[in-house]
Formats: structure tokens, C-alpha cells, sequence
């Protein structure tokens, strides 16, 4: 061993305070600060709760955390008649509750090998889309008052209240219609129904117009939605996305289109809408172009209604064959499915839902990593997603 | 006697210095709710409403006139809530703080020719200085209320309010150098007395030669008063009112009265600073009938104004915090200086 040299004594005492000085940053880092938002925030529009882990605003990461609302549908399901069950699954997503009856409702159906009457047909598809019209334009002026923007969250639910009163015209509940029944529909359309529908229809045109300029053009939003939430097609599809969720980040996928369920799409003329960026303004630019669409496929399945009856010979006490089938549609939150398990009895043995929130929301940690607090509110605005979906 | 000889006589008595000390400070007094009140139930009640489709309160009084009375009067019954682990002597003197700010502001605001409370050399100066002091009642409530949502409002309230406390002087500026005095009774004047291009017809409402000072000015008092578009230290749909989250009573009360009186400060600051103040372009400025007629004039010109201020903020939504710095920093900083700059030059030239 050596003797130390004057230099490396200096050299050492150098490392020495080098080292102190480390450690004293290392102490004084600050630590992280744990965020709970919700199950009570004005933003989860429900009862989901957001665990994140902030630095400064910035989020390091974020769980969701859900179950505040579940209510046992699938277990419900058990113990109810058919005809029962879609009193329950109405209240799924509770904004387009008719679309939540046709794909349980299309399943049993299946089972039964029983099929509506085309003019049960077009009249279901033409309240399934009214849904989700009724569904999506809350959503356009919702995502705006999340955004800060106070007005047009109350247009929205203007001009949503016209589609409302002719849901509630046709089925009797603005929210629950419970209308849908195995192998056709409770009621034919009342008298005049068709006409009002079409110039509500107009309203709605006109709506989506008035949200492109206010909303789209006006340039905060962009600048608080653009490049917000990018979801690249490949993670979208891996976290199971569906609907405008996934056509916002340009996966041209609709069941409407590319499902097999007996709606009457095929015969109407319209388009897919996608976009290739997946980011918040995507996600909203998609949702607007949809419920646009969806009016001219109102227009469309209004004047095609052939006539006939309303239900097929189905028995008065329905007991559904024993066997399995899946029946799922493009909701207007995504892919909606309903797995029903029959054992030949008046009850179903087991339902499973495939509700689209569940699996929208579950990009959430993905998504919300490095992201500022703001930010948050706008990517759950645009996932969109409704707590009675998630929950069930 | 005529009904104007016995006013300028009323007017002409002379009173105590202490007698007119209590008055001024009971109009103060009095100015400050009854401002909060007019906007609360013009704008935020009313003009809100229609433009979102609604009719707003029907119910308290002609047209829903006194609803914003019975709800003061429900924040005063309400239960006085600390929370646990508050510092409640900061908790409780917080919004005191604000309030006092906003009224501090009206001692200069001038609504006649001797209806002012303080007519100080440096008026404008004190306006802007003394209306940042509610910054930091802001980050007292954020901090005591041992809240994170409360906390993180109060932060990003104080880094607003300093980053927009410069275009708002800034803007100022260009109306100084334009007036050569910082006395808000001479800018009056030396607006109604101005003339554009030799023709007196209106004065020179300094609007029309300070126009980019005027936009820097509104979008600065919009991110001082902490409205839409840089409401971020009190957004709902984030931090669920931020700093005033923690709040009941007639504490949250004094907030409210804080938030809409200060707007009323900066909408009567503006019509002073560009749109003439109470002064009508003819006649004496000295005569007694302005200090009748000034008020009225004024409120004409604070309500145009501030119809500007809610216009914007029912309509747009909210930027980012760092959008907002951004914004100050690398737009409205630079453009209130190259205003300095120009209004410089062309006092120089001419």
C-alpha cells in the first residue's frame, strides 16, 4: 500500500464534498403527491375515483379505481324473466338505454330462432340510432364544460330534449323505454310520429353544425385537445377500444357494418367516420361526424319503413331453449355484446355483458402517464365513458 | 328656488373633514355590494341565462331582481366550517384579505369632478398595485385550507396573477405616456378635452389610439380576475373550485363579493383609462352638474365594459396553466411593449 499523495488527498476531500452534496440533494427532493380524484369529483360524472401520483402537475401514474356503482346486473339478470331483464339493462348506460335492450334482446332471439318482423326491424334500428343521438349530443356539450366552456353543455341539452320527446313519443319513457321484446317491439309508432321525428332530425343537423363552429373551430379546444390522449390504433385495439374510441384513431371498425346481428344497416346508405390522429379532438371531431350521420340514417329508415306487423308468433310465457349465444352492436359507446347461457328455463342461467366503458376506460394508466392535470379531464371527457356502463 | 340652484347649494356646503372622511368611506362601503350585485344579477344571472337558453331566477322578486339577496343572506345562515387540520387564524383572515383589496381599489376610481374619494397623484399606480394585493389573500386561503385541490388552486393562482400583473401595467403604459400623468381625474380630462386630427367633436377616447392596449388590458383583468378562459385556479371540472374549496358561509360569500366587485373595479378602470371615465367630450368639466350625471355615466360605461368581460368568459373554455404562462410571457409582454414603443414615437413626432 501506498502513501496518499498531497494531490489525491485533495482529490479525495473533492469526492468527499461531491458525495455530501448528493446526498443533501437526494434529501431534499420533494416527495410525490398522491391526488384522489373522486369517487366524488365533478368530472367523473359518477362514481369513478382516480388514484394519481402527481410531481408537481405532472402525472407519474394513475389507476382507476371502480366498483362505487356496481349493482349486480349480471346476477340480477339470474333470478328475472327474459321480458324482465331489459327493465334492468336499461339502466346500463343510462343516456342511450334503448341501444342497451337490442343486442340482449337480438341474443335471445337467437337462442329462440325466432326473428322480428322487418317492420320491428327498421323501427328498432331507427330508435337505436335516435338513442344514440340522445346519448351523443350530451356528450359534445359535456366534453366542453369539462374543458372550462359553460354553454354548450346547456344547447346540448336543448336540442337533446327533441329526440327525447320522440323517444318518449314512440315507447312511452324518455330515459327507460323498456320497448324492445323478444321477436319485435311492445307498440307500432303512434300517429305523426314519423314526420316530427324528421324535422327533429333537422334540429339535430343544426345542432351539429352550431358545435362545429362553437366547439371544433374555436381554437382553446384545440389547443387544449389536440395531441391530448394520443392512442395509436395497435395499443387502442390491444386495451380492447371499440367504437369512436377506436375510429378515432383510425381503425375503420363498426359492427353496424361489419357485425352479423339482424339490424337493418345493410340497407341504408351512410359511412364510417375515422380520423387518423387519436387524440381528444379526434375522439370528439368522430362523435360529431357520427350523430350527424346517424340523423340521415334516421331520414333514411324513417322513409323505408315497410309495413306489417310489429311481433313474430312468440308464446305469452317465453322459456328460452338451453344453449349459448353472443349478440353484440355498435352502441353508442362502443361494442356492446350480451353472452346469455340458457338452460332451457324461464330465467337465463347466466348473462355476461360486454359493456364498452369497462374496456374504454381501462387504457386510462396507459394513457395518463406523464400527462398534466387538466389534461386528466379532458382524456376521461373524451373516452367518454358513462359510470352505469363501467359498474353494471 | 330652482330645483339646480338648490342642489349646487347642497353641494357648495362645507363640510368637516371628518364628516366627509365617514361619508366617503360609507360609500365605499356601500359601492362595493351593491357593484357585486348588479354584475351577479345582470350578467351572471341573467345574461348567462339567455345565452344558454334559459330564464334564469323568475322567482325572488320583479324578474328574480333580488335572488342574489336571498342567497347572501342563505351564505349568512350557513354554518361556519373550519376544516381539522386548517391554520384557522390564515383560514379565517384570507378572505378578508381579497375583500379589502377590491375596496381599496375604489378610493381612486373618479365619477366626477369632486366625486372621488382620493384624488392621488399616483392614481392608477395605487389602483394596480393595491388590486395585486388579493394574490396574496389567494394563496392564504389555498395554503391554510390543508386541502390538495385548495393548494394546488392557490399555486396556480399566484403564478397567474404575477405573470398577468405585468401586460396589465404594461397596457397602462401606453395610456400614461399618451395622458403624461398617472392622476386619473387628468386622463379623464385630457380625454374629453383631446381631439382627433384637429376635430373635438368627441374628445380622444383613448380607445381609439390605444386599441392593442385596450385588448391587453381586457384579456389581463379576465386573468386577474381568474375568469374563463384562465379560471384554472378555481376550475370545477379539475380542482373543484380550488382555493375556495374548502369554504362556506360568509366567507365563501366574501370571495363572490371579492371576484365580482374587483370586476367591476376593472370594468369602471377601463372606462376610465379608455373610454373617456365619466366625462362627456362637451361642456365644463368643473361644472357641478358632472358630479349628478358623472355616475350614470360612468355605470353606462362600466357596464358595456364588463358585458365584454362575461361575454368572454360564458363563451370560451379554459387554456392549460402553461398555455396561459405562454401567453403572457411570449405574446401579450411583447406586444404591450412594442404599444409602449409606438405610443412613444408618435408622442415624440407630434
Amino acid at each position: 500500500m501506498t502513501a496518499v499523495g498531497a494531490d489525491q488527498r485533495q482529490q479525495m476531500a473533492y469526492v468527499a464534498t461531491q458525495a455530501a452534496d448528493a446526498r443533501l440533494n437526494v434529501e431534499i427532493e420533494t416527495e410525490g403527491m398522491t391526488l384522489n380524484i373522486g369517487p366524488q369529483h365533478p368530472a367523473t360524472h359518477g362514481t369513478l375515483r382516480l388514484v394519481a401520483r402527481l410531481d408537481g402537475e405532472q402525472v407519474v401514474e394513475a389507476e382507476p379505481i371502480m366498483g362505487y356503482m356496481h349493482r349486480g346486473y349480471e346476477k340480477l339478470a339470474e333470478v328475472r324473466t327474459y321480458p324482465q331483464v331489459t327493465t334492468l339493462i336499461n339502466r346500463i348506460d343510462w343516456l342511450g338505454s334503448f341501444a342497451n335492450e337490442v343486442p340482449f334482446i337480438l341474443a335471445a332471439e337467437k337462442l329462440m330462432e325466432v326473428e322480428a318482423p322487418p317492420r320491428a326491424q327498421w323501427i328498432r334500428t331507427a330508435l337505436f340510432e335516435l338513442s344514440r343521438i340522445a346519448n351523443i349530443t350530451l356528450f359534445l356539450g359535456d366534453m366542453a364544460v369539462q374543458l372550462g366552456a359553460l354553454t354548450p353543455v346547456f344547447m346540448a341539452f336543448r336540442d337533446r330534449e327533441f329526440v327525447l320527446n320522440q323517444i318518449e313519443a314512440a315507447t312511452g319513457g324518455r330515459f327507460h323505454p323498456n320497448f324492445d321484446r323478444i321477436g319485435g317491439l311492445k307498440d307500432d309508432l303512434p300517429k305523426g310520429w314519423i314526420d316530427d321525428t324528421k324535422q327533429a332530425m333537422e334540429k339535430i343537423r343544426d345542432f351539429c353544425d352550431e358545435f362545429e363552429e362553437l366547439v371544433l373551430g374555436n381554437e382553446i379546444f384545440q389547443a387544449r385537445s389536440r395531441g391530448i390522449g394520443i392512442i395509436p390504433p395497435d395499443v387502442g385495439l390491444s386495451f380492447g377500444l371499440s367504437g369512436a374510441n377506436i375510429r378515432a384513431s383510425g381503425v375503420d371498425w363498426d359492427l353496424r357494418r361489419d357485425g352479423h346481428e339482424a339490424l337493418v344497416y345493410d340497407q341504408l346508405d351512410w359511412k364510417v367516420w375515422t380520423h387518423p390522429d387519436g387524440d381528444s379532438f379526434a375522439r370528439y371531431w368522430v362523435r360529431l361526424q357520427e350523430t350527424r350521420e346517424a340523423t340521415h340514417m334516421v331520414d333514411q329508415l324513417l322513409d323505408g319503413i315497410p309495413s306489417g306487423p310489429i311481433m313474430a308468433k312468440v308464446p305469452r310465457i317465453i322459456k328460452v331453449p338451453a344453449g349459448e349465444a353472443y349478440a353484440a352492436t355498435e352502441n353508442p359507446l362502443g361494442e356492446m355484446g350480451y353472452y346469455i347461457v340458457s338452460k332451457g328455463d324461464l330465467v337465463p342461467f347466466r348473462v355476461k355483458i360486454r359493456s364498452a366503458s369497462f374496456s374504454n376506460i381501462s387504457i386510462t394508466p396507459w394513457l395518463l402517464k406523464g400527462v398534466y392535470v387538466p389534461d386528466i379531464i379532458t382524456i376521461l371527457a373524451s373516452l367518454y365513458f358513462i359510470l352505469g356502463d363501467i359498474d353494471r | 328656488m330652482s330645483p339646480a340652484a338648490v342642489l349646487s347649494g347642497l353641494l357648495a356646503v362645507e363640510v368637516p373633514y371628518w364628516a366627509s372622511s365617514v361619508i366617503k368611506l360609507g360609500v365605499v362601503a356601500l359601492l362595493v355590494p351593491t357593484a357585486a350585485l348588479v354584475l351577479g344579477y345582470v350578467f351572471l344571472l341573467k345574461m348567462m341565462s339567455f345565452m344558454q337558453s334559459r330564464l334564469g331566477p323568475m322567482e325572488a322578486g320583479p324578474y328574480g331582481t333580488l335572488q342574489l339577496l336571498a342567497d347572501g343572506l342563505k351564505f349568512i345562515q350557513k354554518e361556519d366550517i373550519f376544516p381539522e387540520k386548517a391554520d384557522r387564524t390564515v383560514f379565517a383572515l384570507a378572505p378578508l384579505v381579497v375583500l379589502i383589496s377590491t375596496f381599496l381599489i375604489y378610493v381612486v376610481i373618479p365619477t366626477g369632478p369632486d366625486a372621488v374619494v382620493a384624488q392621488l397623484d399616483v392614481g392608477i399606480f395605487y389602483a394596480l398595485a393595491v388590486s395585486s394585493l388579493s394574490v396574496v389573500g389567494i394563496l392564504m386561503a389555498g395554503w391554510a385550507s390543508a386541502n390538495k385541490y385548495a393548494l394546488m388552486g392557490g399555486l396556480r393562482a399566484a403564478g397567474q396573477l404575477i405573470a398577468y400583473e405585468l401586460p396589465l401595467v404594461l397596457a397602462v403604459m401606453g395610456v400614461v405616456i399618451q395622458a403624461g400623468t398617472l392622476d386619473l381625474q387628468k386622463i379623464v380630462a385630457a380625454q374629453a378635452q383631446g381631439e382627433i386630427f384637429g376635430w373635438d367633436g368627441i374628445g380622444n377616447p383613448f380607445i381609439l389610439t390605444q386599441f392593442a392596449g385596450f385588448f391587453i388590458f381586457l384579456v389581463a383583468v379576465q386573468a386577474e380576475l381568474t375568469q374563463p378562459p384562465f379560471d384554472m385556479p378555481v376550475a370545477e371540472s379539475e380542482i373543484v373550485g380550488g382555493y375556495q374549496v374548502e369554504y362556506t358561509g360568509f366567507r365563501f360569500l366574501f370571495f363572490f363579493m371579492g371576484e365580482f366587485g374587483t370586476a367591476f373595479a376593472f370594468a369602471a378602470l377601463a372606462a376610465v383609462l379608455f373610454l373617456g371615465g365619466w366625462a362627456l367630450p362637451w361642456g365644463d368639466l368643473e361644472h357641478w352638474a358632472f358630479n349628478i350625471a358623472g355616475p350614470a355615466i360612468m355605470l353606462v360605461k362600466v357596464l358595456a365594459v364588463a358585458a365584454l368581460i362575461f361575454w368572454f368568459r360564458f363563451t370560451y373554455p379554459r387554456l392549460r396553466e402553461d398555455q396561459l404562462q405562454r401567453m403572457a410571457w411570449k405574446f401579450l409582454i411583447p406586444l404591450s411593449l412594442a404599444n409602449i414603443v409606438v405610443t412613444g414615437i408618435f408622442k415624440v413626432a407630434l
